[in-house]
């Protein structure tokens, strides 16, 4: 009897297996593929909701490529992307390279503050940042304290300050999450690489380049994944903290989705918008994973 | 190969979510009325038998709170036979939800449906609600809701025209945006409550000299600014002109002579310093907190900061409609959220008497002593205070002169946006009074030329 089957795997023949996997597909295809699809359907139409809707066509699309402000509210995520990605790598590869070497005493205690914004909800620090950006908020405040009056003003209400300051707190909010993802990675490499990189004459800042960053490429990966559809995504800080303002300076897609589906009753043109800022996560995603699978090879 | 049996059913999957998804948006939504739209109307509630209403409101905060529900007791103690089933929202999830449940096949009886376009207008588009004019007869609700307030919730049959047509909804509360003074601080600059608009501008200079800050607004939520432009465009463009442009209806231009001097005063009260400094950094809140605490001499508001500011400054504070440059006085305002009836209801005669009965003389009265504006009977009612009596006085007036202006965000879906984002650019001097104009009316002729 085994011997009659041996061309294929041991075990139950494959069409049992995806028996196995049907519940679990039906939930995905329930709850991920036909919103997805859905979603693209109704970007082909104009559609307010709730009365009958119109072929539109690409309209939608063309919308989000020609309108200026929709334009723009992409660039503004790009932006973001750079204040919830890049600075916090940079940044969580140093300080997490310092907790590393230093082993400094009650490193639990520090990790733990480093990563504490992550488990405040983003409403919490929303409301809170925008009281500390009022314009008699604690960081003008500080700033007087300090001599630099020139600098202090209402952060969310400027044009030029608004987005990056924004941004800023979605740096905070990221830092921990990259610094302690990089800490695990860290705390893998074996201690011979080090070795044998002091043996060779390597000073700390060339062991950190030939050792540390290529041994946490997959870490960086990650993090790097996670913060930057979380800066694609933005919503909830934009709407707490500044609506899209000063005029539009801070709008982001999200946002626009939103606005465009539950305020202005747009649903085919938010659905658009939201189906082109899926494509545009899926890629970036794609290319990260793809970069970093490579290299690791 | 290894992964084609996943991506065949992927291609399976995919291919059945599309069958799924076939129909057109909005095609499933079934929109016949139940009940017939004519016929005698039975206004004795307690002749209709036994009858179960289910109501959706957001009336969830403080006197709100309380009004409906002494008013939903009485109710029930006086029509025993019927049975409320009362469903509460805030406002944000009122209107997020409203909109599928009334496309369901169990909607609501009663509900408060907000009044702009992409609400209320979106739901006589679709025939989701009861024309109560039949009602309005026979209830009488003509004779108190003069037509500058029912306005407010009437649109054409089609759902196309705002501000005039049949009527859809009818309101508990009224609302009017004035001036809130700081009468301690105004005395003690010496300067006498302005009674026209050029003592009110008169009096910017004085207290500004002074080293007063004159008016406060926090503009960083966008919609704050809307309210003063709207103030300040009353007294220099006619009444009428404005309900065109505010009501989104054909034949007004935003670009006109009057309309500019409208946006170039904010432009001088930002240059000589009569506003907030970083007024698009403060937020709405935390500025009228300030005025409470003794920041600036003038705040312009709606009347729905009546109770927090009454409470905090006492007879310090009072309120005013905005002095008039003409001698006829012109105010933005409107009403509190309306309450509809779902063409689907079963009983909708009950719906009406329920409406009219949270609407009643008697109503009004309850609606005063919790620190609410009454819409109707407004001078014959009691008020809780000082300020409170001002505000009464102030609205009573507006409605009696027919001062009345809409909110200028009702004119078309995207003119919140819109009018917030272009006013944070015309304070902040991004954009000049004629790039302001420009934006605002090509939002305002894009929609009317489309809307047909």
């Amino acid at each position: 009897m085994a011997q009659r089957k041996s061309a294929g795997p041991p075990g139950e023949p494959r069409r049992v297996a995806y028996l196995y996997l049907l519940p679990a597909f039906l939930v995905y295809a329930a709850f991920l593929l036909y919103p997805l699809v859905r979603s693209i359907q109704i970007s082909l139409y104009d559609w307010n909701g709730n009365t009958l809707a119109t072929w539109a066509g690409l309209d939608n699309y063309a919308e989000v490529v020609t309108d200026p402000a929709l334009r723009s509210s992409f660039g503004h995520a790009l932006v973001l992307v750079f204040f919830y990605a890049v600075l916090p790598l940079v940044i969580g590869l140093g300080l997490a390279s310092i907790l590393n070497r230093a082993r400094v005493r009650g490193l639990a205690f520090f990790r733990t503050v480093i990563f504490l914004p992550q488990v405040v909800a983003m409403v919490v620090i929303g409301v809170a940042w925008r009281r500390m950006y009022a314009p008699d908020g604690s960081v003008n405040d500080l700033l007087r304290a300090v001599g630099l009056d020139s600098l202090a003003r209402g952060w969310l209400g400027d044009y030029a300050a608004a987005l990056p300051a924004v941004g800023f707190i979605g740096t905070w909010f990221e830092i921990g999450l990259v610094t302690v993802l990089l800490l695990a990675g860290m705390g893998q490499i074996s201690g011979e690489l080090y070795e044998a990189a002091r043996l060779d004459g390597a000073g700390p800042v060339r062991e950190f380049f030939a050792v540390t960053l290529p041994s946490v490429r997959g870490e960086m990966a990650v993090a790097l994944t996670l913060t930057v559809i979380a800066a694609l995504r933005t919503f909830d800080l934009v709407y707490i903290t500044t609506r899209g303002g000063p005029g539009l300076s801070t709008s982001v897609p999200s946002f626009e989705v939103y606005n465009r589906a539950f305020q202005q009753g747009r649903v085919g043109s938010a659905a658009a918008v939201a189906v082109v800022l899926t494509l545009i996560i899926f890629l970036i995603s794609v290319g990260i994973t793809r970069v970093a699978d490579r290299d690791s090879r | 190969m290894r992964s084609r049996p996943t991506t065949l059913l992927a291609t399976a999957g995919l291919i059945g979510a599309v069958a799924l998804a076939a129909c057109t948006p909005g095609s499933n939504a079934d929109n016949k009325p139940a009940a017939s739209a004519t016929g005698q109307v039975t206004t004795d509630a307690s002749k209709l038998g036994t009858v179960t209403l289910t109501v959706w409101d957001q009336e969830v905060r403080g006197g709100q709170a309380d009004q409906i529900q002494e008013l939903n007791k009485e109710f029930q103690a006086k029509y025993p036979n019927i049975t409320l089933k009362r469903v509460t929202r805030s406002f944000d999830d009122l209107k997020t939800t409203l909109k599928l449940a009334l496309s369901g096949n169990q909607p609501p009886d009663v509900f408060q449906a907000n009044n702009g376009r992409p609400d209320m207008g979106s739901f006589v588009q679709a025939g989701q609600l009861v024309p109560l004019d039949r009602y309005a007869e026979a209830y009488k609700w003509t004779d108190r809701y003069p037509e500058a307030v029912r306005k407010y919730s009437s649109y054409s049959t089609d759902g196309k025209t705002f501000g005039t047509g049949t009527l859809y909804g009818l309101p508990q509360v009224g609302e009017v945006v004035g001036i809130y003074v700081n009468t301690a601080k105004l005395k003690a600059a010496g300067v006498n409550e302005p009674k026209t608009w050029a003592d009110f501008e008169a009096s910017l200079a004085t207290l500004k000299a002074k080293g007063e800050l004159p008016l406060v607004l926090g503009n960083l939520d966008k919609w704050p600014a809307i309210h003063v432009f709207g103030t300040v465009q009353a007294q220099n463009v006619q009444p009428d002109a404005i309900r065109t442009l505010g009501f989104g209806q054909k034949g007004g231009s935003w670009k006109t002579p009057e309309n500019a001097k409208a946006a170039q005063t904010l432009v001088d009260w930002v240059n000589k310093g009569y506003l907030s400094k970083d007024v698009n950094g403060q937020g709405y809140d935390p500025a009228w907190q300030a005025f409470s605490k003794g920041t600036g001499v003038y705040l312009i508001a709606g009347t729905w900061l009546q109770a927090d500011l009454g409470k905090a400054m006492g007879d310090k504070v009072t309120f005013m409609l905005p002095p008039s440059a003409s001698g006829t006085p012109a105010a933005t305002g409107g009403t509190g959220i309306p309450w509809a009836v779902s063409s689907k209801s079963k009983h909708p005669d009950a719906a009406a008497a329920y409406i009219n009965f949270i609407t009643s003389p008697n109503a009004m009265a309850v609606l005063a002593k919790n620190d609410n504006l009454p819409i109707a009977d407004t001078a014959e009612q009691e008020a809780t205070g000082p300020l409170g009596k001002a505000v009464f006085e102030a609205f009573g007036t507006a409605v009696q002169k027919n001062a009345l202006v809409p909110y200028l965000d009702y004119a078309t879906p995207t003119m919140a946006d819109t009018l917030g984002a272009s006013l944070q650019d015309l304070l902040a001097k991004k954009a000049t009074p004629e790039q302001f104009l420009d934006t605002v009316e090509k939002d305002y002729s894009g929609f009317v030329s489309s809307n047909g």
